[in-house]
C-alpha cells in the first residue's frame, strides 16, 4: 500500500501548464529523489503534496487521506507531512530550541516540559544539542537547515518533503545535512526530495524520478538509471549534472 | 494687568490639556485594540472578511474626521443613548484611529517574507497561532515607528471634539477668546502647547525610523 | 423604538449642498495649486539655499506639522485681525490650507529632490548650467515623479481637514451640511449624506490625480 499515491495530477499557473498529468506510487520507508531542470515541475510537484500549492486535475492521497478533499482540514494533513524549505525559513525572533517547541506546543497541545524534552531529542538527532539557545542569525547555513529539519521532525510526520534544501548553502555546508537526511532515511523515514544532488540521490535514494516538462520522464532505482539512463534528456540532464 | 491676564490664561489652558492628554490615550488604547482585531480580518485570506475590513478604512480614512464626530454624536442618540460630547469623541476618534492603525500595520505584515507563513503554514498552525507566535511578533518591530508617528495625528484630532462641545485644549482656547478678546495671545499659546505635546512625539517616531533603518 | 431615517427631508435643499460641495472643490484646487508652489518652493529652498534659510523654513515644517489644523485656521481668521491684518472667511481658508498643505509639500518634495541621484545635478552643471536651470529641467521632474503618490495623498487628506473650515463660518459643504440640519432637524442622515460626498470627492480626487500622473509622467 502507498503512503502517497499521485494519480494523474495537473496544474496551470495562468496560461503556463507546469504539470501535465503526473502520477507516482511512493511506498513507506521510500526515499524518492525528484531531479530535472528548473521549470520541469519539480518544485510545483512537492507543494501540492501538502496543499501550499492547489491543483487542477488529478489526486493526491497521503496516508489515505484526499488532499483535495480535506482543504479545509489541510492542517491534519499537515501534522502528518513535514516540509523543509530551500530558504529554511526559521523564525528569526525565536532560539533553535523555541523554534522546534513551536509546533508541538501550540498544535498538538504538548506541555511546556514535554515540548521542551521533544526540542533536546529533535536536536540532538541533527548535532545542534549545544546550539539550543541560540538565535538563527547566530548560526551558520547549514546549521540553521538543521534546526529546520529538527523543527519539522518535532511534529512526527510520516513523510518527509524537502525542497532543494541544500540549494542555498555553501559547499562546505551541503554534507553536514545530507549525513542528517542519510541518517533519517536509514531510520525508515519516508523521504520526497526535490534535489540537486545526484551522488546523494544515487546512493541514498531508493526511487529516481527524473521531470521533463511537467511530466515523469524517467522513474526507477536511481542506480539503475544515472548508469543506463533509457531517455536522451536523462542522459543529457546525468551528463551535465555529475562529475 | 497684562502679566495677570496671561497667566490666567496660560492656567486655564493647561488645566484642559489634561483632557485632550486623556482622550488622546484612550483613543490611541481603544483604537489600538479594535485596530488589531481588524488586522486579523484583514489578512485572514477570507474573501468577504477582506472585503469588508477594507470597506471600514476605505470609509473612515475617506471622509473627515469632523464628520465622524458628527455622525456619532447624532447617531448615539438615535438609539435612546444620552450621548455626552466625551463619548462621541471617544466613539469617533476609536474608529477612526482604527482604521488608520490597521492600515499601518498590514504594511508591516506584509513586509514579512512569505516564507514565515509556509513555514507556520507546514507546521500545520492554525491562522491565529501563526499571527500571534509568528507573524506579529516580527511585524511589531517594523510597526513601532509609524504607530508612534500616528500618535500625532491622533493628538491633533483630538482638537475636534472641541467643535462637539468636548471642553478640550481648543474648546478652552475658543473661551477664553470669548472672554478676553486676545485672540493672538490665546490661540498661540494653544498652539505652543500642541507643539510641547507632538514635537517630542515626532521627534521620537524620527529616530525609531532612523535606528530601525540602520538596523536592517 | 425604531428610528425611522428620513432622507427625502434633504431634498429641498439640494441647490445649498451643490454650493457647498462647489465651494469645497475650489477651495481645494486653489489651495491645492498654491501650496504645491509653496511646497516647491520650499523644498528647493531647505536643500540648496542657505543654512540660515533651511533652519527657517524646517521651523515652519515642524510647527505646522506639529499643531492641529483648526488651530492654525483659527490663529489665521481671529488672532491675525487683531494685529491689523483683517481677513475674509474665504481668504482665510485659502490661506491657512495653502500654508498647510505648503509644509507637508515641502517635507514631501524634499524628499523626492534628495532622491534624485547626485550624478544628475553633476551632470548638469557640468553641461553648463545655472543652478536653477538644473533645478528646473533636471531635479524637479524627477523629484516629483518619484514622491507624486505621497504628494497625491497628502492633497485628499488637505480636501478631506477642509471640513474645519465650517468652523470660520466659511460656506463649504460642511457649513452647507450645518445649516440644513438646523433647518430640518435631520441631522444624522444630512451629516450620512455630506460623507458620502466626501467620500467620493476623495474617490473622484484620487482617480484625477492618478490620471493626471499617468498624463504627466511616461511610465518608468
Amino acid at each position: 500500500m502507498s503512503l502517497v499515491s499521485i494519480r494523474d495530477l495537473r496544474k496551470s499557473f495562468g496560461a503556463v501548464q507546469v504539470l501535465k498529468g503526473v502520477s507516482i506510487e511512493i511506498t513507506r520507508g521510500a526515499v524518492v529523489a525528484i531531479i530535472g531542470k528548473s521549470g520541469s515541475g519539480k518544485s510545483t510537484l512537492l507543494r501540492c503534496i501538502n496543499g501550499l500549492e492547489t491543483f487542477d486535475n488529478g489526486s493526491i492521497f497521503v496516508d489515505g487521506i484526499d488532499v483535495a478533499a480535506s482543504r479545509k482540514d489541510l492542517r491534519d494533513l499537515r501534522r502528518n507531512v513535514g516540509m523543509v524549505f530551500q530558504q529554511f525559513n526559521l523564525f528569526p525572533h525565536l532560539t533553535t530550541a523555541q523554534n522546534v517547541m513551536l509546533a508541538p506546543k501550540v498544535v498538538n497541545r504538548e506541555a511546556d516540559t514535554r515540548a521542551k524534552a521533544i526540542a533536546s531529542e529533535m536536536l540532538a538527532k541533527v548535532g545542534l544539542s549545544d546550539k539550543a539557545d541560540n538565535y538563527p542569525s547566530q548560526l551558520s547555513g547549514g546549521q540553521q537547515q538543521r534546526v529546520a529539519i529538527a523543527r519539522a521532525l518535532a511534529m512526527r510526520p510520516n513523510v518527509l518533503l524537502c525542497d532543494e534544501i541544500t540549494s542555498a548553502l555553501d559547499p562546505e555546508l551541503v554534507n553536514e545535512v545530507l549525513r542528517v537526511v542519510e541518517a533519517l532515511a536509514k531510520d525508515g523515514m519516508t523521504l520526497i526530495l526535490v534535489t540537486h544532488e545526484m551522488r546523494f540521490a544515487r546512493d541514498v535514494g531508493t526511487k529516481l524520478v527524473f521531470m521533463h516538462q511537467g511530466k515523469v520522464h524517467e522513474e526507477g532505482p536511481p542506480k539503475q538509471l544515472f548508469a543506463n539512463p533509457t531517455t536522451p534528456e536523462l542522459a543529457q540532464f546525468v551528463g551535465s549534472t555529475m562529475h | 494687568m497684562t502679566d495677570f491676564s496671561f497667566w490666567v490664561i496660560l492656567s486655564n489652558l493647561l488645566l484642559a490639556t489634561r483632557w485632550t492628554i486623556v482622550l488622546s490615550l484612550v483613543a490611541f488604547a481603544s483604537g489600538g485594540i479594535v485596530g488589531l482585531a481588524l488586522l486579523f480580518a484583514r489578512v485572514s485570506r477570507i474573501g468577504w472578511l477582506e472585503r469588508l475590513t477594507k470597506a471600514y478604512v476605505e470609509f473612515f480614512q475617506g471622509t473627515p474626521l469632523l464628520m465622524q464626530l458628527f455622525l456619532f454624536f447624532f447617531g448615539v442618540a438615535l438609539f435612546g443613548v444620552q450621548v455626552s460630547p466625551w463619548l462621541a469623541a471617544w466613539l469617533a476618534l476609536t474608529f477612526w484611529t482604527s482604521a488608520f492603525l490597521t492600515e499601518i500595520w498590514r504594511g508591516c505584515v506584509d513586509a514579512i517574507p512569505k516564507g514565515q507563513w509556509e513555514a507556520a503554514d507546514t507546521l500545520a498552525m492554525s491562522y491565529i497561532d501563526q499571527m500571534w507566535y509568528v507573524i506579529l511578533p516580527q511585524a511589531f518591530r517594523i510597526a513601532i515607528p509609524p504607530t508612534v508617528g500616528f500618535s500625532v495625528q491622533v493628538v491633533k484630532g483630538t482638537a475636534l471634539a472641541s467643535i462637539i462641545g468636548f471642553v478640550d485644549l481648543t474648546k478652552a482656547g475658543t473661551m477664553l477668546n470669548n472672554a478676553t478678546f486676545r485672540p493672538f495671545l490665546v490661540y498661540s499659546l494653544v498652539a505652543a502647547i500642541y507643539f510641547a505635546l507632538c514635537f517630542p512625539l515626532s521627534w521620537f517616531a524620527h529616530r525609531l525610523e532612523r535606528t530601525y533603518n540602520v538596523a536592517r | 423604538m425604531i428610528y425611522k431615517l428620513q432622507f427625502a427631508e434633504l431634498l429641498p435643499y439640494w441647490d445649498i449642498l451643490l454650493r457647498g460641495l462647489a465651494f469645497t472643490i475650489v477651495l481645494t484646487i486653489v489651495s491645492t495649486v498654491a501650496g504645491i508652489a509653496l511646497g516647491t518652493a520650499g523644498a528647493s529652498a531647505r536643500t540648496f539655499g542657505p543654512t540660515w534659510l533651511n533652519r527657517l523654513m524646517g521651523a515652519y515644517v515642524e510647527l505646522i506639522r506639529n499643531t492641529p489644523f483648526i488651530v492654525q485656521l483659527f490663529f489665521i481668521f481671529f488672532g491675525l485681525p487683531a494685529s491689523g491684518l483683517k481677513l475674509s472667511e474665504t481668504t482665510a481658508a485659502v490661506l491657512a490650507m495653502t500654508i498647510n498643505l505648503g509644509a507637508y509639500s515641502t517635507e514631501i518634495i524634499r524628499a523626492g529632490i534628495q532622491a534624485v541621484p547626485r550624478g544628475h545635478l553633476e551632470a548638469g552643471a557640468s553641461l553648463a548650467m545655472t543652478r536653477l536651470q538644473v533645478l528646473r529641467y533636471v531635479v524637479l521632474k524627477q523629484a516629483f515623479q518619484k514622491i507624486y503618490p505621497a504628494l497625491s495623498s497628502q492633497i485628499v487628506i488637505v480636501m478631506l481637514g477642509s471640513a474645519v473650515v465650517s468652523q470660520i463660518s466659511a460656506e463649504d459643504l460642511t457649513y452647507a451640511a450645518n445649516f440644513i440640519q438646523s433647518r430640518n432637524f435631520r441631522a444624522f442622515e444630512v451629516y450620512l449624506v455630506v460623507a458620502v460626498l466626501y467620500l467620493l470627492l476623495a474617490v473622484i480626487t484620487r482617480a484625477v490625480l492618478r490620471w493626471a500622473g499617468r498624463l504627466v509622467f511616461p511610465k518608468a
